[in-house]
């Protein structure tokens, strides 16, 4: 067991896979010599060498294109693309081509791939850097969606990434790579992508929520315990991974508390919220005792340092739903 | 930056045995008779959505394919039979791929953009202009890699990376050919240059369209102008160019020029060319030069010629019987293939009945059992 930050635990989960698999290359702008942008490959370079660990020109397009081709021939690349603002330019290789290999070629090609991209706000940088595009590619078939919370589940979740038959992209929350420590086993293990973890057990009020805002939730909750409230146990749900979509945990979840808050940073119209409320309109209906509520970013691009923690779902807001739904 | 001029193909012709010859003439024409009876069949609605037919152009993806080894990697854009066929797809199931049938290459979900064998190492078949061009890259970094890092050997394969001339314009064929210059790839970028993208003539959509190979030079990358109407000229331009990119490991453009005898698809008014232009072009047909030198130079009897065309038919026949015969995709068919796995809707993967068949046909070809044809 070692004490890592979520930056240490991706990258000893890259030397894991790339040692025992030579088909895991990686590849992506200043990976290679200068250890990517959030040094998330820091030594990587050194230790495989410029074949494994590529440094290409700018150009995501270029990047996760050529990652498919590899992928395609049999290899298991594990693209970065800086921030998630740059996916735009990759859009096209992601949603026409990785995403619809396996069905256009009905199961004769598959894109056994992992992009990896720091995600999210949080760190006092602008638009295109503090995103959270995560619904965009969960409503794209054939994509498979992953976003940790924790040093330990972004270990778990990236070997079983990397291991994975289809694309998968894997979102990494900027805000969290060293806000905190945690032990992490030096041993590969994998958690299964599309498992949710339960965070805290709770009995009155479902909170569903992934990446970053996790912490928030559980600063939220921490506060609705302390001050002792009745009606306010709180059951945590991190989803760990947003396609495929755990919905057996929360089914089993709003069915006992019947009362819901979903938290992320996306902003509100048609984030992935709005699917997860659905969800649970769907099967728990007559279970419900108040409408589900959601804790988002506003419908706005998102703002610039000053204005950054009045966007993101901090704490206070959190709180205040709760203090809502549990008076409904 | 190399410039090459257009091999000559007379001097050259006598090196390629007369059997080799024949066969490039059966596969140009089998290309055309299946594009033929695609348009008929298009017309009689057997075909869905979009068709887009490779007539004029034979001679590009029977010589390329000729100049390579079956095992380097090709991948193309949406006009992709030829290359399918050429690469040695059986008609039958590309033809059933069009019907959108089962029994097609992509279990007839695909359709007419999207041919894949990769039995064969045919990559597709891909429905965005020029955003193959970042794939042909990845196939070979990925042959590079798998040569050199994984087996510990030298880099001996070549991807050929099809394209029309419509992508030069797209921003991810810069991106591929920068990356391909970067990463010292062994790849060769085909343009096949027939001078329109869609309706747009290339000298009103590509800056210096007049000398394409002046891109190339962008990027340091050797060039070739080679005559895509005639065979011989473009095996013999294309394979020393493959040979040295195989053994160099650097990355070529060739300016292929060529013309589409048809419209860009099935419902094309070709209102932005004459009718003029298009019989000067009908009148230097590939099919009609190859023939022509095999019975002028070659010793091939127009009895023979008819030969081959017949036998040509009958395969076409065949296979649009063999088409016709096959059911379309079961409803459950949309749900398989999305995931490996299977979770929520979707019911896991298998492999189209193309390779199935195939492989049990290498089977029963190896332990020389009987077997239908």
């Amino acid at each position: 067991m070692a004490n890592l930050t979520l930056v240490q635990a991706i990258n000893l989960a890259l030397i894991q896979e790339m040692e025992a698999d030579d088909r895991v290359i990686l590849l992506g702008e200043d990976i290679g010599k200068n250890g990517g942008v959030f040094r998330v490959t820091e030594g990587l370079w050194q230790r495989f060498g410029p074949e494994r660990v590529v440094d290409t020109p700018l150009a995501e397009s270029g990047i996760i294109g050529t990652a498919i081709g590899l992928a395609m021939a049999g290899l298991r690349p594990v693209p970065e693309i800086q921030f998630e603002g740059f996916l735009g330019p990759a859009y096209d290789q992601i949603c026409t081509h990785a995403a619809r290999m396996r069905t256009r070629t009905r199961g004769a090609f598959s894109v056994p791939m992992t992009i990896r991209v720091p995600v999210g706000g949080g760190i006092h940088a602008p638009e295109l850097h503090s995103d959270s595009p995560e619904a965009i590619y969960a409503h794209t078939p054939g994509l498979k969606v992953v976003m940790p919370s924790s040093p330990y589940d972004a270990k778990g979740l990236l070997i079983s990434a990397i291991r994975d038959p289809d694309p998968v992209i894997f979102f990494e929350p900027k805000r969290i790579y060293r806000a905190f420590r945690e032990e992490v086993p030096e041993d590969e293990y994998t958690i299964p992508i599309g498992q949710a973890r339960v965070v805290t057990e709770g009995d009155d009020i479902t909170m569903i929520s992934w990446g970053a805002p996790v912490i928030q939730c559980m600063q939220a909750i921490e506060k609705a315990s302390a001050s002792g409230g009745a009606g306010k146990s709180i059951e945590l749900i991190d989803l760990r991974t947003i396609k495929p979509l755990d919905i057996a945990t929360i089914i089993t979840s709003v069915k006992k508390t019947g009362r819901v808050i979903v938290v992320h940073e996306a902003p509100k119209t048609a984030g992935f919220g709005a699917e997860i409320a659905t969800e649970i309109m769907e099967h728990c209906f007559l279970y419900l005792e108040a409408p589900p509520q959601r804790v988002t970013g506003f419908d706005t691009i998102m703002p610039y340092y000053k204005l950054e923690l009045d966007y993101l779902p901090e704490e206070p807001r959190i709180s205040e739903a709760i203090e809502q739904l549990a008076a409904f | 930056m190399t410039r090459t001029a257009p091999a000559s193909p007379i001097n050259r012709a006598a090196r390629i045995p007369t059997k080799t010859l024949r066969q490039w003439l059966r596969d140009m024409l089998l290309i055309r008779e299946f594009e033929v009876r695609c348009m008929q069949a298009y017309q009689n609605k057997k075909i869905g959505g979009f068709c887009h037919v490779y007539i004029g152009q034979e001679a590009v993806a029977v010589g390329c394919t000729a100049a390579v080894r079956p095992d380097d990697p090709i991948i193309t854009a949406y006009r992709c039979h030829g290359h399918a066929l050429a690469r040695g797809m059986k008609s039958k199931y590309c033809m059933a791929e069009l019907f959108g049938r089962i029994g097609g290459c992509a279990k007839g979900k695909g359709g007419s953009m999207h041919m894949f064998d990769k039995t064969r190492h045919f990559y597709g078949g891909h429905g965005i202009v020029g955003a193959q061009c970042p794939l042909g890259t990845g196939l070979a970094f990925a042959t590079k890699y798998i040569d050199e890092v994984i087996e510990g050997g030298q880099s001996g394969k070549v991807t050929l990376c099809f394209m029309g001339d419509g992508a030069l314009n797209q921003g991810s064929f810069h991106e591929a050919m920068n990356l391909a210059g970067i990463l010292d790839l062994p790849i060769i970028f085909i343009c096949e240059n027939n001078g329109y993208s869609m309706g747009t003539a290339i000298s009103r959509g590509t800056t210096m369209g007049h000398e394409i190979t002046s891109k190339a030079a962008g990027y340091g990358m050797e060039s070739a102008v080679i005559n895509g109407m005639d065979a011989l000229s473009v095996f013999n331009g294309m394979k020393p160019l493959a040979d040295r990119c195989r053994e160099t490991s650097r990355p070529v453009f060739v300016d292929m020029r060529t013309y589409r005898f048809k419209g860009h698809s099935m419902s094309d008014p070709r209102k932005y060319r004459t009718k003029e232009e298009e019989q000067k072009h009908e009148a230097d047909d590939p099919i009609d030069r190859l023939a022509a030198q095999l019975i002028n130079d070659q010793g091939m009897s127009k009895e023979e010629y008819d030969e081959l065309i017949k036998d040509v038919r009958n395969e076409v026949r065949e296979a649009m019987e063999w088409a016709d015969a096959s059911p379309p995709p079961p409803l459950e068919e949309l749900y398989t293939d999305v995931y490996v796995e299977t979770w929520g809707p979707y019911k896991g993967t298998s492999p189209p009945m193309m390779f199935l068949e195939e492989q049990a046909e290498a089977e029963a070809q190896k332990s020389g059992a009987k077997r239908r044809p």
